[in-house]
């Protein structure tokens, strides 16, 4: 079975349809799967339902899908520093579900680990508890959350060995670990394809049986949102 | 009186008193903002561990310019740097780590905090939600919660309140909130919040002038 793809329109070959559900990795605009983006784009597929931690930022990661109007519904904890979003959210046009940031990543997990719900602390006695189912643990108050079960994950990550064993780098890793998981389908794009045997099987981050279909996205041009530094002391 | 300048505490040394809450071994989580300053006044000698939410244990300086890594960023989104006792592992991870209770402490901004704990700090109705991010997670989960505020908003109103007026971000969850002018504590959050420290300068009746939650003094 071959993995490896030519590109990622090939890579995403007969998974797109209208108004499915996208797990997306990244946290801000660190291990984004941008690749696969650009091409969900180009695709045209809308109604989208995507679950993202962050919305990216004006027409980079998932702004690009908010820009041509093919996301119909974001579920993410933080969608700052996005003026199109906002635009479309303000307008209601877009439909957002804001959702604890810890309370999405094991959504996502949970999905993906075939547990339908899961009970959390994180949001009781808050907006997001209203209309959640409520149980007392050991006299303390938890609500139920839903596992997110998507029709497709979209991933990025650092190394992957032919077989689709995949470590990532640094805090890249982020969501990407989670929504991995969480779709029926994962594509993934990495930096760079290894020879089988390359990688110690005990520093694999990502099991193979999640990756079914990858493509290899360098050169990447990595964006960062905040360049902050320190001078170093004179000698 | 509210012609009167009065003395207090700077974000700087309001940061300093939150580190004096810092024990030798924590593992801690610091909030965007003034609770960012509380890494720049970890007691020499004291080994605190700093987590970042998107996946980090031992947050490092900001680089140099030539170590500079797109892949290694704070909660903030800002670049950062590694140390040699640092380890990343994935949001699913991170947040087990926050909600089951293995954080220490947080340092956390708030908009208002109530007498009964509770603290609001992620959206105000009709402005532009851009979402709680981890708070609601952090609140939730970690074992100490310090707030860090200024003590009345721009407007001169009370921002330690009987209840809060904006959505929550936590109910009955904060241990301690420092301000400008002065720190409160409860030793659980059955008991009701306690004056235990004025800045310099300040008073108690200063503080009550401009606190409206009730609070044994």
């Amino acid at each position: 079975m071959q993995k490896m793809h030519p590109s990622a329109e090939a890579a995403l070959d007969g998974l797109l349809f209208d108004g499915m559900t996208i797990c997306a990795g990244g946290f801000g605009l660190c291990g984004i799967p941008e690749r696969l983006i650009q091409a969900i784009q180009a695709s045209g597929v809308k109604d989208l339902v995507v679950a993202s931690n962050n919305a990216g930022i004006d027409n980079e990661g998932l702004g690009k899908l908010l820009r041509t109007r093919q996301v119909r519904k974001m579920i993410s904890s933080y969608v700052g520093e996005n003026k199109e979003f906002e635009r479309q959210f303000l307008a209601g046009e877009l439909e957002v579900e804001f959702c604890p940031q810890g309370t999405l990543a094991e959504r996502m997990r949970a999905g993906g680990a075939g547990i339908p719900g899961f009970y959390t602390k994180t949001g009781v006695g808050t907006q997001v508890a209203e209309g959640k189912e409520h149980k007392e643990f050991e006299g303390e108050t938890y609500i139920l959350e839903r596992g997110i079960r998507a029709d497709l994950s979209i991933i990025k990550g650092w190394k992957a060995d032919e077989a689709g064993n995949l470590v990532f780098r640094k805090t890249a890793r982020n969501f990407n670990q989670p929504a991995a998981t969480s779709g029926k389908v994962c594509v993934a794009e990495v930096e760079e394809i290894v020879p089988v045997g390359s990688l110690d099987p005990d520093s694999v981050h990502l099991p193979s049986i999640y990756v079914k279909r990858m493509i290899l996205g360098a050169p990447y041009e990595k964006k960062i949102e905040f360049r902050t530094v320190r001078q170093r002391e004179a000698a | 009186m509210a012609t009167t300048m009065t003395k207090g505490w700077d974000r700087n040394q309001m940061a300093a008193r939150a580190a004096r809450e810092l024990r030798d071994g924590y593992y801690v989580n610091l909030g965007i903002g003034i609770p960012t300053l509380v890494a720049n006044n970890i007691p020499e000698g004291m080994t605190v561990t700093l987590q970042s939410e998107n996946g980090m244990l031992g947050i490092g300086p900001f680089p140099y310019e030539d170590e500079v890594d797109p892949d290694l960023i704070n909660a903030g989104k800002q670049t950062i740097s590694q140390l040699p006792s640092s380890s990343y592992f994935s949001s699913a991870d991170s947040f087990a780590m926050i909600r089951g209770g293995h954080i220490d402490l947080t340092v956390l901004g708030a908009m208002e905090v109530s007498e009964k704990g509770d603290i609001a700090n992620w959206m105000i109705p009709g402005k532009m939600i851009k979402g709680m991010g981890g708070a609601m997670d952090l609140v939730a989960g970690v074992k100490k919660i310090i707030v860090v505020m200024e003590h009345v908003s721009k407007n001169g109103d009370p921002k330690f309140i009987p209840e809060c007026t904006l959505p929550l971000t936590g109910k009955n969850v904060v241990d301690m909130i420092i301000t400008d002018l002065a720190v409160f504590q409860r030793p659980d959050h059955g008991s009701p919040f306690k004056l235990i420290e004025v800045a310099p300068g300040i008073t108690a009746d200063d503080v009550a002038a401009k606190t409206s939650a009730r609070y044994d003094s």
